[in-house]
């Protein structure tokens, strides 16, 4: 399973490589990390079909997480890839737009990562 | 007629000289009297000006008094008034400040959770760790034991690195809400321009879900700390940041779809100052508005969103700091404001 995750924080690499270190040494989950939405676009345009679930960050400079979540899901591959939103304000507003967006799924900050590992194999 | 004159007549008359030289010397005294008459008229009326001089002087005397306890009683009023005023000014002050860490809010809620989220993590990551090692270092397995134990250490700088960023995030916003005066301490401003853009873009985004802009900086490596009060500097930076996402928001709100937004920061250092630069390619400012940006309580947001100190503040401290702010502006092409601080403030 690829998963593509995207955040300006850089750390987040290093923290999900930590997290799922198992997942990774037995080859059951492989990540990408794009540290912006355009990079995302930019992997996502040269490596169709390949990630079938995108973790974004909503809160990033120039293009918004919600802005990747809009372009994804109506511009992009048929079918969509899964979108889970990450934001560190869990506001009403937000969760409501990613929604209507298309979001599939909707986490703040901290990150419960054993909650994500939960929902990640139910969509295995 | 005058005593002593009569008695001249009279000696006169009764002498042996003749009728012709009396009549000579009656008419003489005849003139004599009414010279007599007249310089005593004069003294008279001399005498009644002075009297009626010194009445005047009484007078005016008097006034005067009663002007002076007039003035005694403005000054008192005066300095009641500029205390109220000053009192007024401390509050005025506060509230740009509460209203700027208003503005703050959901930018600092940004930048803390984000390090959260990373010690929370880091910290359970090292609880698993540690288990791990545990097992490993029973089952005799050095090599491995050894491969976790650096890893562990490796989280353990992550958590300290974001904890210090939390903690840094925190100190600022104290500063922020505080109504004392700053201390001036070396600041790198290359810093203090970047955490101040990340909160300013933070707080603009949470207020504005479609607010976007492409964020630019250029930093001078070879700008050393200098000496300033790095909440009012922050202030000054957050205030030019705000309005140059204002000022492209508002051009997005007029412009076709392929405007893009942009804001740039750029430090510079110069011979006996550094330089930061704050570009926008938003709405600009018209010659008209420019010349009055920097006086107080002019504003061009709606009523109620701006206290239109901004500036006329940042403008102060600017000044305090010894140094200068200067704008350029070109209607729908942009704006430019330039901060010189000098190295010795």
């Amino acid at each position: 399973m690829k998963i593509l995750v995207v955040d300006d924080e850089k750390d987040v690499r290093f923290l999900f490589e930590q997290r799922f270190r198992k997942e990774i040494r037995r080859q059951e989950m492989y990540f990408v990390f794009a540290y912006s939405g355009e990079e995302a676009l930019n992997y996502l345009n040269e490596n169709p079909h390949e990630a079938v679930l995108i973790l974004s960050d909503i809160n990033m400079p120039g293009m918004s997480g919600l802005e990747l979540l809009e372009t994804i899901k109506k511009k992009f591959l048929k079918p969509p890839p899964f979108v889970m939103m990450i934001t560190a304000y869990g506001d009403e507003t937000n969760y409501q737009t990613a929604m209507k967006l298309g979001a599939d799924d909707f986490l703040t900050k901290p990150l419960d990562f054993s909650q994500l590992k939960e929902k990640l194999k139910e969509i295995n | 007629m005058h005593k002593n004159l009569k008695k001249i007549l009279e000696v006169v008359q009764d002498s042996s000289i003749s009728d012709e030289t009396k009549g000579i010397i009656a008419n003489a005294c005849a003139s004599l009297k009414d010279e007599l008459d007249f310089i005593k008229s004069n003294l008279d009326s001399a005498e009644d000006k002075e009297h009626s001089h010194a009445i005047l002087l009484k007078e005016v005397t008097v006034e005067l008094g009663e002007k002076q306890r007039a003035l005694v009683e403005v000054r008192a009023e005066l300095t009641d008034a500029y205390e109220k005023l000053k009192a007024g000014q401390t509050r005025l002050l506060q509230t740009e400040k509460m209203a700027t860490l208003g503005e703050l809010t959901a930018g600092i809620t940004h930048e803390i959770q984000n390090p959260l989220n990373f010690i929370t993590n880091f910290a359970e990551v090292n609880r698993e760790l540690c288990e791990e090692l545990l097992i490993e270092l029973e089952k005799g397995n050095g090599e491995e034991a050894k491969n976790l134990a650096t890893d562990f250490k490796v989280n353990s700088e992550k958590i300290l690195h974001h904890s210090q960023r939390a903690a840094t995030i925190v100190k600022s916003m104290l500063q922020h809400s505080r109504t004392n005066i700053g201390e001036k301490v070396p600041t790198d401003i290359n810093s203090l321009c970047d955490e101040y853009m990340r909160l300013a873009y933070h707080g603009m985004r949470a207020k504005d879900k479609s607010f976007n802009v492409n964020l630019v900086s250029s930093f001078d490596d070879t700008l050393l700390p200098i000496m300033v009060v790095p909440q009012d500097i922050g202030r000054v930076l957050l205030n030019l940041i705000t309005n140059a996402f204002y000022a492209v928001a508002e051009k997005r709100s007029h412009m076709q779809r392929n405007y893009l937004p942009q804001v740039s920061i750029i430090t510079k250092n110069q011979n006996d100052s550094l330089k930061i630069q704050l570009i926008d390619n938003g709405s600009g400012i018209s010659e008209e508005i420019s010349e009055k940006i920097f006086q107080p309580f002019f504003t061009t947001k709606p009523a109620g969103e701006g206290t239109g100190l901004g500036l006329s503040l940042s403008y102060d401290i600017i000044k305090s700091h010894g140094g200068d702010i200067l704008v350029e502006s070109h209607e729908n092409i942009g704006t430019s404001f330039t901060v010189i601080l000098p190295h010795k403030t």
